[in-house]
Formats: C-alpha cells, structure tokens, sequence
C-alpha cells in the first residue's frame, strides 16, 4: 500500500464544510429552477425532471460513496475515508428527495396508487427495496451507532453494495428505449464492485502466502 | 380563391439574407449568452430559428376541443423525436438546421397512382384546417396541441386505393447526417408506423402540416406527420417519406423493438396498463407542479367517433 498522506485538522475541517457546499448544489440547482430563478427552469414536465434528477443525483452520490475506498487505497490519501459518510447520507437525502417527488407531488400521496406501483410494477419494487435498505444505514451512520455496534456495523454496511445494484437495476428497467445512461452507471459500478473482489482475492492470496512461509 | 397551402410570407417576415447568411454565427453568440443557464428566452429562440410561414385564414373544425392549448414553448421543447436524440429537450436543439424542403414522398402499394410526389403536390390540392387536438403520450403525460392539417382520408384519395389496401404503411426520413439520433440503433431505423385502412380514412385522422397557425417546425416532424389522436402520440409518424397501401398489416417500430410493450393499435385505454406503469391517468403538460395528474379517458376522449371502429375487438390483447 502506498505511504499515508496526512491532512491537518484544521485543513479537514474547512475541506469538510466546502464538499459539504458543493454537494448541495444540486438541491440549490432544483430550488432555483422550481422558482425560475436566474432563468433555470424544470422545463415543460417539472414533476418528471424533479423526480429525475434527484434520483440520478442519489445514484451519483452512491457511485461516490462507493469509489471512496478504492480512491484512498490507489492514492494513499487515507483522509479521504473521512468523506465516505458524508457522501453516503447525501445519497440517501436525494434518494429520500427521489421518493417525495413520487409520492407527494406526482402521485399526491394516493395510496392506493403508490402500493399498486410498489407490487406491481418491477422497477418501482427495486427502487422501493434499495430505498428501505438504505434506512438501517443512515440510522446507523453516527459515531455512537459505530460504536454500539462494533463488528456489527461493518457487516451491516456492506448493505449498500446491493442498494447500489439495486438503484442502477431500477434505474435500467425504468428507461423506455434508449440504455446508454444507465448502462454508463451499470460499468462504474461494475468497474467499483470488480475492484472490491480483486482486492480481496489479492489479499486472501497474500494472507495465505504468510502463513505458508513464516519469516 | 384563398390562399392557405402555400402561406403567404408578409415583407415583415422576411430575413435579411446579411442575417441570414450569418445565422450559424449569431446562434454561436447566443450560445455563449445562455451558457451556463439555458434561460427560457434562449430556449424560445433556439426553437425557431428557421423563418415559420404562416397560413392565412385557416378554417376551423368541429373536431377541435374547447380545452386550452398548451403554449408554443411546450409543444416545441417537449418532444419524443428520436431520430433527433432520445431526451425530450434535445430534437428542438438537434433538429434546428434541419431543412424539411425541397421534400418528396413516395406513394407505394395498393393504388391506382403510385410514384414520386412533391410535398407540395400532395398538399396543395387540399384546405388546411386547424385541428385542436388532445395527444396522449404512452408514457402518461398529455397536451393539447392546435394542429394545422388536412384529412388523411382526402389525401389518400388521391391515390386511388384499391380494395388490396387494407392497411396504410408510413415511414419516416432515414438520413443520419439530417438526423443525428439515428446514429445509434436505439430503434430499428427507418421509423415506420402503421393503420388500418378504415383508422387512415378516418375524419378525425390529419397529416399535419402546421402547428399554432404557421409551417410545422422541425423538432414536431416537418414537413408533415400523421396525427392519430385517439392513440398514443408514437403512433403519430413524423417527417413522412414513404406512404404505402398494404395488403399485410405493417409491423410498427415500438412494436418491433418491444412488443410485450407496444402493440399495433395502441389505442389510448386507462384500463390497459403499460407493463412498467399505469396508464389510468395522465401529467396535463403546463399544468401547476403541484397540480393533480387527470384521469385518461378511454380513446383520449374521442370514444363517440371511434369506438365503433373496434366493436367485438379485445382491446386487452390487441393493445
């Protein structure tokens, strides 16, 4: 592994605040065109635009959460973990956001219709699913939590590799025709996952390889 | 007699050809205005930038609903045109220096005078009428659309039919330099679209030829396009080429690419659900965010003209 790169407190801290700013942008984007301002807009369909771009943008901050580690163990910028929870709840603040566009304003919260979705209709099933599983993990995201549940907690969190097959799989089965987009998500998170079993293979063999010659 | 095929073009409407020469440089000094933000009055501006003839005293039609129509802007930034990419927001920025004249259409088939046509022999012959039409999007959203057209049936007439032609056959322009989204298979391209013969003789089936008054813009299928308004709005063909009377029924594009999905009729029914959503109601385009969706109405609401085409018929099955 490559030598550690450190970053002072002070430095992480700013840092933290100014990522922390960029990552609302899009919230900021949304609000100011819902109110045309500086001639944005949502164009002739907002609700469906709405609905859109909070759900890519919660599949664009999994994908970020997910490329966290592999960025940190290819740089060596260790630091680099201290944003995974940061990016992991804005995923799920746009997911949650991707739902309330659904339910409040394109179907005004009618229940009926909503549960006939859920059941009937695969691709809202997927969504729903990766939704409800990213519940547990935003519980569960504070210091405390990690603490309380030690080993637990990492096997709780490995949840969020079938929350993002999930949100690609959903995403994939809503388009009409034309793939290519979420076929692009499909490749980084095969390109994310495949990195994560390479990994792991490479260190298993290693392990072994210790074992068999102690020095 | 009136003049209404060939619009009469005012002096006023004419571009100075020192503009219009410059038009790719200007539309770039545009561009760059509206980086970063794509202001509406940047939209509007991209999404006519050909001169649009206007058509003079155009005669109305029984058929045309009372509800109001949606605005220019909508109905030209919102389009499914996949020959011009598959987002809603870019045949209106990919289709702008498309030119739909000289244009020829070719009559095949079943009839007496097959052959090579100008657009304007095909046209010419007819009175346009503004036709105020409700299109019903498959994918659940809905506008109401002041159509300019002329009865398919009268131009089909035309062509003398004979009693072989049991369904009419029309294909789309196939030309990827002219049409940038044909470059990717995303469809079977050319684009092709069927009816029954008795669905193309229909009063209430157009070709359209105009929108809001004046030349149809490009990104809404100019030159001409069918308007089927009591089905989903693909089955509307746009920028036809090809116009065939057939003895087979047609194997339309959506229905060839998905046909669990798309079927041949495609007829507007709230009882008969897409397999990936509900069609019971519909997005009124234009209408408040927070508005409610409206319930769809069997045919699109054109039930008492058309219901009677598919008497005996399970639309379940033939969806």
């Amino acid at each position: 592994m490559s030598a550690a790169v450190a970053i002072s407190p002070l430095r992480l801290r700013t840092l933290k605040v100014v990522v922390f700013l960029i990552c609302l942008i899009p919230l900021v984007a949304t609000v100011m065109a819902i109110f045309g301002i500086m001639g944005l807009s949502l164009g002739a369909n907002p609700v469906e635009e709405l609905i859109k771009r909070n759900g890519e943008w919660g599949l664009r901050f999994l994908l970020i959460t997910l490329a966290i580690t592999p960025a940190r163990r290819l740089t060596g910028l260790n630091w680099l973990i201290r944003f995974r929870r940061m990016a992991g709840l804005f995923a799920f603040f746009y997911v949650v956001m991707h739902f309330v566009s659904y339910a409040v304003i394109d179907q005004g919260l009618a229940v009926g219709p909503i549960i006939e979705d859920v059941t009937e209709r695969p691709f809202i099933t997927l969504g729903m699913t990766a939704l409800l599983l990213l519940i547990p993990l935003a519980i569960t995201s504070t210091n405390s939590m990690v603490r309380r549940l030690g080993k637990r907690w990492r096997s709780l969190h490995r949840l969020v590799y079938p929350v993002a097959v999930l949100g690609v799989w959903h995403y994939w089965w809503q388009v009409k025709q034309d793939i290519r987009e979420p076929l692009l998500y499909a490749a980084i998170l095969a390109v994310l996952l495949g990195y994560r079993l390479w990994f792991s293979v490479r260190q298993r063999r290693s392990r072994r390889i210790t074992v068999e010659n102690p020095a | 007699m009136p003049s209404k095929t060939c619009p009469k073009i005012r002096p006023s409407e004419i571009t100075p050809e020192s503009v219009y020469l410059n038009r790719r440089s200007f539309l770039q000094a545009a561009g760059f205005a509206a980086l970063g933000a794509a202001t509406s009055a940047g939209r509007a501006w991209a999404a006519n930038p050909r001169r649009l003839a206007v058509f003079q005293d155009l005669a109305a039609s029984p058929f045309s609903t009372e509800e109001p129509a949606n605005s220019w802007e909508d109905i030209t930034t919102y389009n499914n045109f996949y020959e011009f990419g598959t987002d809603k927001d870019q045949p209106h920025r990919y289709a702008r220096d498309f030119q739909p004249k000289p244009w020829e259409i070719e009559i095949a088939g079943q009839c007496d005078r097959p052959g090579i046509y100008a657009f304007e022999d095909i046209v010419d012959p007819h009175t346009p009428e503004e036709r105020i039409y409700r299109l019903r999007c498959v994918e659940a959203w809905s506008m109401v659309i002041p159509w300019v057209g002329i009865p398919l049936a009268e131009v089909l007439k035309q062509f003398g039919p004979n009693s072989r032609a049991k369904f009419v056959k029309f294909t789309t322009l196939h030309d990827p330099e002219r049409m940038p989204g044909q470059r990717w298979p995303v469809l079977q391209w050319p684009y092709v679209e069927g009816l029954r013969i008795d669905e193309a003789m229909h009063p209430l089936t157009i070709l359209a030829i105009g929108l809001y008054g004046k030349e149809l813009p490009n990104q809404n299928g100019a030159p001409l396009r069918l308007v089927v308004p009591w089905k989903y709005g693909f089955k509307s063909i746009k920028s036809i080429v090809r116009i065939e009377f057939a003895e087979q029924q047609p194997v339309s594009s959506w229905e060839r690419a998905a046909p669990h999905e798309y079927g041949f009729y495609a007829n507007v029914n709230p009882t008969v659900d897409h397999p990936r959503w509900s069609q019971a109601r519909e997005r009124r385009i234009g209408a408040n965010l927070l508005a409610p969706k409206q319930p769809t109405q069997m045919f699109n609401g054109y039930g008492d003209q058309v219901a009677g085409l598919y008497a005996g018929m399970d639309l379940s099955r033939n969806y």
